[in-house]
């Protein structure tokens, strides 16, 4: 490639490498600035927030604002609801899925075909769409603005995702480790728990997580579902902030900030398996 | 149900030395006649139904009622045929709606899977330490709920101090300062396309870049070898072998972005004028504002089946690549 690199300082090579570095860097910058900026207020004093020349570092660094977000009314009641709606649907979901991934990735049986497509389509159908639907048969049974509502709605957010991805997961384990186990003398079941569940336990780990994260961050369910102000989820916490009482930007990116925290630390610890997941095999085809 | 398994594959223990070499050369064969798959996947089919399918066809039967605020008392709507989808269909709003959607999709999705492509190109050519920074922020972004990330927008957008104002003023853009970026939907729709597209991009662009290092080194250096330069390297080897995965990317985005509700809604908080209205905005206001669940329902039913057709093609493509191995 560069073998007629010119007499310069650098090769052709190398400055295609600096180039390549420099503009990887501002691209860094410009995508993490609205990240950086939410932090940066968060931790800001209000009047190094309000100013027309913007202050680029929080100098005067305070926690005031996430004390301020915390001291709201329902943040605590709507944090505790986030976290029960969210833990809850995981917890069905994740076993939901992972009997169906088995059945999918280690049995043939008339109708798996159709269930597999089934479960590639369902994850396109717009949530939007569902809302109206729901409600009402919600509503007919006295279960709008309960939790039990919106965490069977979320199972069907999280569930087709987890069936495909543990398949994934599945699948990369050796079935001649189960038959191996089996001529050894365990049964089919045994086999499953002994050889297949341990191999496969960092998958589950890696889906929950990720469930976890798209549960968390859900909102248009949980704001039609759940009216009481002491029953909604920090998402709709966090979008009716505004329109309260005019905007407080300090103490709304605090609860940003807030919000955003536990999942970004899951994404992070799991972000690897989960693209594997996603794309595997994609470019085979 | 683990009894029933257990059950299964104990009464077909092997009884002798052929049996269980056949049983060894056939497995799935001989599963295909147990209960075990059925009873696995049985908690799985009953959710998607439930949850599902039977929500579905009632948002197909509510879009041929007129169901109001007397009905939503009642429990009960009245059947009226058609009625909602001449209604909408000969209704100009709906058209502009539509047509807007349309259009956010386009440019939103055009954009999307240009700079995600740029981004994974650039991943490639950096440096090490550099490649793993960029990832990680892009996850980062990734991770970032959706009303956070409004929130955020809508701070660094803000008309008094915000700080896209004042970085346009600075840079001699003009005069923006206590510019309302949401009095013109056109500005708001900048603005929001930016917001959908920067949250897009991490999923695009890591995909895409952990499909390029799969691309065979071998093939990229014979077609150099044979003096392709970057560009025709990118056209004529990369791209043919990306299509499979470009053709998921594009499909998911255009379903992700053509439904596009809670960047609008929280945006504009809760409040967005008739402009603003996209397919989804569009059917939510007429059910949950003005209590039309009827009308609200045919106009998504609509949308599901326009965006079916894009379905079939990504749903068509993972097919192919899941029956590959198996």
């Amino acid at each position: 490639m560069g073998t007629t690199g010119r007499r310069r300082g650098l090769t052709r090579r190398q400055r295609t490498r600096l180039l390549a570095n420099l503009t990887g860097l501002l691209v860094f910058a410009l995508l993490m600035f609205p990240a950086y900026w939410m932090v940066a207020t968060a931790f800001k004093p209000g009047r190094d927030i309000l100013r027309l020349t913007p202050q680029w570092f929080p100098v005067n660094a305070t926690l005031a604002n996430f004390i301020d977000a915390v001291g709201r009314p329902f943040f605590l009641e709507d944090a505790r609801n986030s976290v029960v709606i969210t833990l809850s649907a995981l917890t069905i979901s994740i076993v939901v899925a992972f009997l169906a991934a088995v059945a999918v990735a280690r049995f043939g049986f008339r109708g798996r075909a159709a269930f597999v497509v089934i479960i590639i389509a369902v994850q396109m159908i717009p949530l939007t769409a569902l809302i109206i639907p729901l409600y009402l048969l919600l509503d007919k049974v006295g279960q709008t603005d309960t939790l039990t509502g919106v965490i069977l709605t979320y199972l069907i957010l999280v569930l087709p995702f987890m069936v495909w991805t543990l398949r994934g997961f599945i699948i990369n384990v050796p079935v001649e480790l189960e038959e191996a186990a089996q001529i050894d003398g365990c049964t089919r079941f045994g086999a499953f728990m002994r050889v297949l569940f341990p191999l496969v336990a960092p998958g589950l780990v890696a889906t929950s997580m990720f469930g976890f994260i798209q549960a968390w961050s859900e909102y248009i369910m949980a704001y039609v579902l759940l009216n009481s102000q002491e029953k909604q989820t920090l998402s709709v916490w966090l979008a009716s902030f505004t329109t309260q009482r005019g905007t407080d930007w300090g103490p709304l990116m605090a609860g940003a900030t807030l919000t955003a925290i536990p999942v970004v630390v899951f994404f992070l610890i799991v972000q690897r398996n989960v693209v594997t997941g996603l794309t595997a095999g994609a470019v085979k085809g | 149900m683990c009894a029933a398994v257990r059950t299964e594959a104990a009464a077909a223990e092997p009884r002798s030395r052929t049996e269980l070499v056949l049983r060894r050369q056939a497995p799935w064969v001989r599963a295909r006649r147990g209960l075990g798959p059925y009873l696995l996947v049985a908690p799985a089919v009953i959710v998607l139904v439930a949850v599902l399918g039977y929500p579905l066809w009632t948002l197909a039967s509510l879009s041929l009622q007129h169901f109001g605020l007397k009905e939503l008392i009642a429990h009960e709507g009245r059947f009226v045929g058609l009625a909602n989808y001449t209604s909408i269909f000969s209704d100009p709003v709906f058209w502009t709606v539509v047509l807007r959607s349309v259009a956010f999709t386009v440019v939103a999705v055009g954009l999307t899977m240009l700079l995600a492509t740029l981004i994974a190109l650039l991943l490639g050519h950096v440096s090490r330490p550099l490649q793993v920074l960029l990832t990680s922020g892009l996850v980062f972004i990734w991770a970032i709920p959706p009303v956070v990330a409004v929130d955020i927008w809508q701070w660094m957008f803000d008309f008094e101090f915000g700080v896209v104002n004042w970085a346009l003023t600075a840079l001699g853009a003009g005069h923006f300062i206590h510019h309302n970026w949401f009095a013109l939907p056109l500005e708001g729709f900048t603005v929001i396309t930016l917001l959908v597209v920067w949250g897009a991009i991490p999923f695009v662009s890591i995909t895409l870049f952990a499909a390029l290092a799969q691309i065979p080194r071998e093939l990229v250096d014979s077609a150099q070898v044979d003096g392709a330069n970057g560009w025709q390297v990118f056209w004529s080897v990369t791209t043919p072998i990306l299509k499979p995965i470009f053709l998921i990317l594009i499909s998911l985005s255009i379903i992700w972005d053509f439904q596009v509700f809670t960047q609008i809604w929280v945006m504009l908080n809760s409040r967005p004028g008739s402009g603003y209205f996209t397919m989804a905005v569009y059917s939510f206001f007429e059910s949950f504002r003005i209590t039309q669940y009827g009308l609200g329902s045919a106009i998504s039913v609509v949308t599901v089946l326009a965006l079916l057709v894009v379905t079939f093609f990504y749903v068509r493509q993972m097919v192919r690549i899941v029956e590959a191995p198996l």
